[in-house]
């Protein structure tokens, strides 16, 4: 959809920050006394992109959009929004909506009154003020609901209001820290499928925090996996499902196995490990690491099948015997144990041609090299 | 397993639910026990003498309403709206406490609320730590700080000896014994009730909607007048309340500091009884309670008792 119809389409053909902003964030820190929240984060954020900072709970999210929100100062770096500097400029100045991680709307006013509210700051008139209160209502699908005060409404109602707030002075970057937390699972994809529907009708640009990485998945343009204040990777989601930068993302996205070795043979395509009492596996190059150093060879339990002959080129093999079998509808989950103590989980369809193994079982394992990764 | 359905569904659910109602009305019994012993010793001995003290308003010295009758009398009139109303100096009394009652009231308010912004605004550590602070003039008695004042206030004082020895005055200037000492001692005495309820209510307000409100526009002046005040107002309205009704009885204070014209009710009930009319003495009293007590129902009506006594997340 081009700019000039998602602006149409908001009834606002000028283009009065109707559109998303880029969001550059330059080696911020943020420091509370020894406890580093933030630790020289840079991120470069397109115009209209959905970006998740995703990571597990105290990993420096909430500090991060609140340096951007202007209600934290970093300790160093700083951030611009359109190439201009905002270290300077007030919250209230920023212009940037923010729905908070319990929503925060106001108890003492009603619905149509903590919409008004940013719009009666911006001094625009009653008139105004009515019929974009009534018309971002309806986007949020709450007709009607003006009169209603936030304890009459339910969880996911609250929530649509506070998007609704956050988005009826056309900001041009929306902040959501862990908007849907407070919500059941079955609410909670519905409104994931909403918010990313909104996304792409009014192109603003998104910054959203989750420590769930499903629905960072599901969301994001792209991904920023945070730990400790750190970023370890940004990137779309399935170059962090498929190449994890680290054992951390590898660990917290998706479920992966790992297997710890030395690195002993690091040249061109393909990288040796040395896995005490199994022998050498293989997985591709990555650059950056010399031989010697103890790494871990990681691999998706999916990625790993059970075969009787899988020597093939191209392909790591392992014999090993089944600890544990759990039956998970589709499919069963192996626990593998290796020769030389380590553990491999695989998941098997459930199809027929299948062959079904039991606790004791003798078991031989294989994957594609490619499939593979040294993190 | 099995036992159990059966005689479950063998028990008739009427039985059942009148069960759960006996048990309900035990508790409530209960509840009841738990009050009992302090029930049983305030009305045997306050509720009763107050109560018998207050009918004195009407049998002493004979049956009949002449103890109020000095109320009404006229000695003078006051035009108020154009209506001309009966004054004279037992009214003038009353008049003077409720204004007495009100200034004290406003400026503990003006006091106390920043204190208590600032106190709910700290960590609850250094809180409850500096409400220390705030709480110590308790451990002392309203007599002995009373005195204390006079020590300061007086001709002789401490304020009227520096300022003579820095040669701001020439002679001792009148601060004792004036509506001002007053209102200095009851504001100093009435401080922490005016900053406990006005410091729980600040605590609860959730200081996310503040933030809130700037992302969504608002200079912290906005903030202030349009979220944080408006959900402080509780806290306002019971710490007003709590203040005005006790200033209405205040005797101690104004009696030592206050001037011959700063005659509160408490003190003219006083001067009744020395002179042995317990009647009058009597009268007076209970008009001061139907006085405190309309303040009061009319306060809470106008703002609702939740609001006065709930929670700010209302
Ligand atoms: N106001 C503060 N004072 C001291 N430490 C803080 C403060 N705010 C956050 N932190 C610390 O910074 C780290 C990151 O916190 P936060 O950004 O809230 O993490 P997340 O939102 O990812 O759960 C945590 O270790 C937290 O304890
Ligand atoms: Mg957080």
């Amino acid at each position: 959809m081009t700019a000039t119809a998602n602006r149409e389409m908001r009834g606002d053909p000028d283009g009065l920050g109707a559109l998303g902003a880029r969001v550059v964030f330059d080696r911020i820190e943020k420091r509370y006394g020894a406890v580093v929240a933030v630790n020289d984060v840079s991120l470069d954020i397109a115009p209209g992109e959905f970006v998740t900072l995703l990571g597990p709970s105290g990993s420096g999210k909430t500090t991060t959009l609140m340096m951007l929100a202007g209600f934290e100062i970093p300790t160093a770096g700083e951030i611009y929004v359109d190439d201009d500097p905002i270290a300077a400029v007030p919250p209230y100045r920023r212009n940037i909506g923010m729905v908070f991680q319990n929503y925060a709307l106001f108890p003492h006013m009603t619905v149509g009154e903590n919409i008004a509210f940013p719009l009666q700051m911006r001094r625009m008139s009653r008139a105004e003020i009515a019929s974009k209160t009534g018309e971002v209502l309806e986007l949020v699908g709450l007709p009607g609901y003006e009169g209603r005060y936030p304890r009459q409404l339910s969880g996911g109602q609250q929530q649509r209001v506070a998007v609704a707030r956050a988005l009826v002075f056309n900001p041009r970057v929306l902040l959501m820290d862990e908007p849907l937390g407070a919500l059941d699972k079955q609410l909670r994809e519905r409104l994931q499928l909403e918010i990313k529907a909104l996304h792409e009708q009014l192109g603003v640009t998104i910054i959203y925090v989750t420590h769930d990485q499903e629905e960072a998945l599901i969301m994001s343009d792209r991904i920023a996996v945070m730990n400790e204040g750190l970023i370890e990777q940004f990137g779309q989601p399935t170059d962090l499902y498929d190449e994890p930068a680290t054992r951390f993302v590898a660990d917290f996205i998706g479920e992966s196995n790992f297997i710890d070795g030395t690195l002993t043979q690091h040249d061109g395509a393909t990288a040796c490990v040395d896995v005490s009492g199994l022998g050498e596996l293989h997985a591709p190059a990555r650059p950056g690491y010399a031989a010697g150093t103890v790494v871990a060879l990681t691999v998706r339990p999916e990625k790993i099948v059970a075969a009787e002959n899988g020597s093939a080129p191209g392909m790591n093999a392992v014999a090993g015997v089944v600890e544990d079998v759990v039956f998970v509808g589709e499919m069963r989950r192996y626990v593998v144990r290796m020769p030389g103590g380590q553990r491999l989980v695989l998941k098997a369809q459930n199809r027929i041609g299948v062959q079904n193994f039991e606790r004791g079982d003798p078991i031989r394992v294989c994957w594609n090299v490619a499939d593979g990764r040294i993190v | 397993m099995a036992t159990l359905t059966t005689e479950m569904a063998a028990a008739p659910r009427e039985a059942q639910s009148a069960r759960f109602a006996a048990l309900r009305r035990r508790e409530q019994w209960r509840y009841l026990f738990l009050l009992a012993p302090a029930l049983v010793f305030l009305t045997a001995f306050y509720g009763y003498p107050v109560a018998s003290m207050l009918m004195r308003a009407f049998y002493d010295p004979s049956w009949g309403g002449q103890n109020f009758a000095p109320l009404v009398e006229a000695s003078s009139t006051v035009e108020v709206l154009g209506l001309s109303l009966p004054m004279n100096v037992y009214l003038r009394v009353f008049w003077i406490t409720l204004q007495i009652a009100l200034v004290t009231t406003v400026c503990t308010l003006l006091l106390g609320y920043p204190v208590a912004y600032a106190l709910s605004s700290i960590s609850p550590g250094r809180a409850n730590l500096l409400m220390m602070l705030v709480l110590i003039p308790f451990w002392t008695s309203i007599l002995v700080r009373s005195y204390a004042w006079m020590v300061l206030l007086g001709q002789e004082g401490i304020i009227n000896e520096a300022l003579t020895a820095a040669g701001a005055i020439e002679n001792p200037i009148r601060l004792l014994n004036t509506r001002f000492a007053v209102y200095l001692g009851m504001v100093h005495i009435l401080l922490p009730f005016m900053i406990l309820p006005l410091y729980a209510v600040m605590r609860g307000i959730d200081r996310n909607l503040m933030r809130a409100a700037g992302n969504l526009g608002a200079p912290p002046a906005a903030v202030f007048r349009r979220i944080f005040l408006p959900l402080s107002l509780p806290g306002i309205a019971a710490g007003c309340l709590l203040v005005f009704i006790l200033s209405l009885g205040f005797y101690i204070t104004p009696q030592l500091l206050g001037g011959q014209r700063d005659v509160m009710v408490s003190m003219l009930i006083q001067q009744q009884v020395d002179l042995l009319k317990w009647g009058f003495g009597s009268a007076l009293a209970l008009v001061l309670l139907v006085l405190a007590l309309v303040i009061y129902l009319v306060f809470t009506r106008l703002l609702g008792v939740e609001r006065v006594f709930g929670s700010a997340r209302a």
